[in-house]
């Protein structure tokens, strides 16, 4: 099952050359771009490691594509997303986020249904994936 | 090939405007003839480059990374800092910014700090030009654990690899830059344009001087010029003569005296000429002029 979160996420994925063009988008804000990986695809969990440091003081998406290229070489079987954190007064929050790398098989989530009281019925998800620990999810 | 409209250098000429850039160089650099030869080489491939793309004949893309050598004060550091504009002019830098660093912002001062360091450096110059003043500095010959040669690897990495993201300008003096070189082949054979800067003629010097007081609003009576042309004569046999800066400084000490020469007479009547003008005691009074060599610092 396609994870969808995030910007362009029911677009089909971008290309590297898509990529950059929004990055510089980006830059060109005065954001600072980070990039953020993880193998729990839950949609709860927002927090994702981070690749690096944020990148601020950045011209050119070039700089972005590099670190993003590196970190594909060692994360290439996990989620990566690229967030982007405008700094200036009042905001002080992240501006975008968009998933630029996926693992190639993504088994999805499951439904479980939990009889509580007085014939209640409490749904949850959990990742197929998230049965095994932390590294060894998705073959890497 | 298919049959094409011919196409005029005219039209490429204008489109660019080479012309206007290369025009405006000529106005604001005094001398630096070598160096003005090269940026219009460099014009030229581009207009070529455009020419031959739009024929369909595909070529590399040109490697721009620089060395800049010569003595100190001939303008190194404010051709680099001028190049990063033209080189975005010129459609060959996409943002045309400038970082300027030296071996402190490259080399880190533990194991494991320089490779983060210097990439960060290089992310921040990406799409524009990174300027290494005094280059040498960056590999220590004396101790072979110094972290310099771990940035010098990241760094020529860097430049062959992504030459289109950046470009790579290095400068120094000439006879430090060569033995850099001579400890690190691989960095001089990266470098396509090895650029001299000589050393300003006499009427050199005073052009720039006469350009920096008119910027400042100052200039100088017919006679200050003379003597400053004296100035310049002797100072270039001083010691520690370091051309531009020299110059630069040498005016500096002169509106010093000349302030204090018009603070000396305080009832005088004051025209704008009397402030803007320079006079010869004013120059005259330099330590260049005293009879004795001055004393050993």
């Amino acid at each position: 099952m396609r994870i969808t979160q995030g910007c362009f996420s029911f677009l089909p994925d971008l290309t590297d050359a898509q990529i950059g063009k929004q990055i510089q988008y980006c830059l060109d804000q005065g954001w600072a771009v980070n990039i953020e990986f993880t193998d729990d695809p839950h949609p709860r969990n927002t927090f994702w490691e981070m690749w690096g440091l944020p990148m601020f003081d950045l011209a050119d998406s070039a700089a972005v594509m590099l670190e993003l290229g590196q970190c594909r070489r060692t994360y290439g079987e996990r989620y990566i997303r690229l967030s982007a954190f405008d700094s200036s007064h009042g905001w002080e929050s992240v501006k975008i986020s968009f998933i630029v790398n996926r693992p190639k098989q993504e088994p999805g989530f499951r439904l479980e249904r939990q009889e509580a009281d007085s014939r209640n019925i409490r749904y949850t998800t959990s990742a197929y994936v998230a049965d095994r620990p932390e590294g060894e999810r998705y073959g890497g | 090939m298919p049959a094409e409209p011919p196409i005029t250098l005219r039209s490429e000429l204008d489109q660019v405007g080479v012309d206007t850039m290369l025009a405006e160089l000529d106005r604001e650099l005094i001398g630096l003839v070598p160096v003005k030869t090269r940026i219009r080489e460099i014009a030229s491939l581009l207009l070529i480059e455009r020419v031959r793309k739009k024929m369909g004949l595909s070529g590399a893309f040109p490697t721009l990374h620089m060395c800049f050598t010569g003595n100190p004060g001939t303008g190194k550091t404010s051709v680099a800092l001028r190049m990063a504009g033209i080189l975005h002019r010129l459609g060959l830098s996409r943002r045309g910014h400038l970082v300027s660093v030296t071996r402190d912002d490259l080399v880190g001062q533990y194991i494991g700090h320089t490779a983060p360091k210097t990439k960060e450096i290089l992310k921040k110059a990406m799409g524009g030009v990174l300027f290494i003043d005094e280059a040498y500095y960056l590999y220590r010959a004396e101790n072979e654990r110094d972290y310099g040669q771990e940035a010098i690897e990241i760094l020529l990495q860097v430049m062959e690899q992504q030459r289109d993201d950046l470009v790579v300008i290095l400068a120094g003096y000439g006879d430090r830059m060569d033995k850099f070189f001579d400890s690190n082949p691989g960095f001089r054979s990266r470098i396509a344009h090895h650029i001299d800067f000589p050393d300003y003629q006499d009427e050199e010097l005073l052009a720039m001087a006469e350009l920096m007081l008119r910027e400042q609003n100052y200039h100088f009576t017919a006679d200050a010029r003379a003597a400053f042309v004296r100035y310049i004569a002797l100072r270039r046999t001083q010691p520690r003569f370091s051309n531009a800066r020299s110059i630069r400084n040498a005016l500096d000490r002169i509106r010093l005296r000349q302030a204090n020469r018009l603070v000396k007479d305080p009832d005088r009547l004051l025209t704008p000429e009397d402030i803007m003008s320079i006079d010869t005691p004013d120059i005259l009074a330099s330590r260049v002029f005293a009879p004795a060599p001055p004393p050993a610092p």
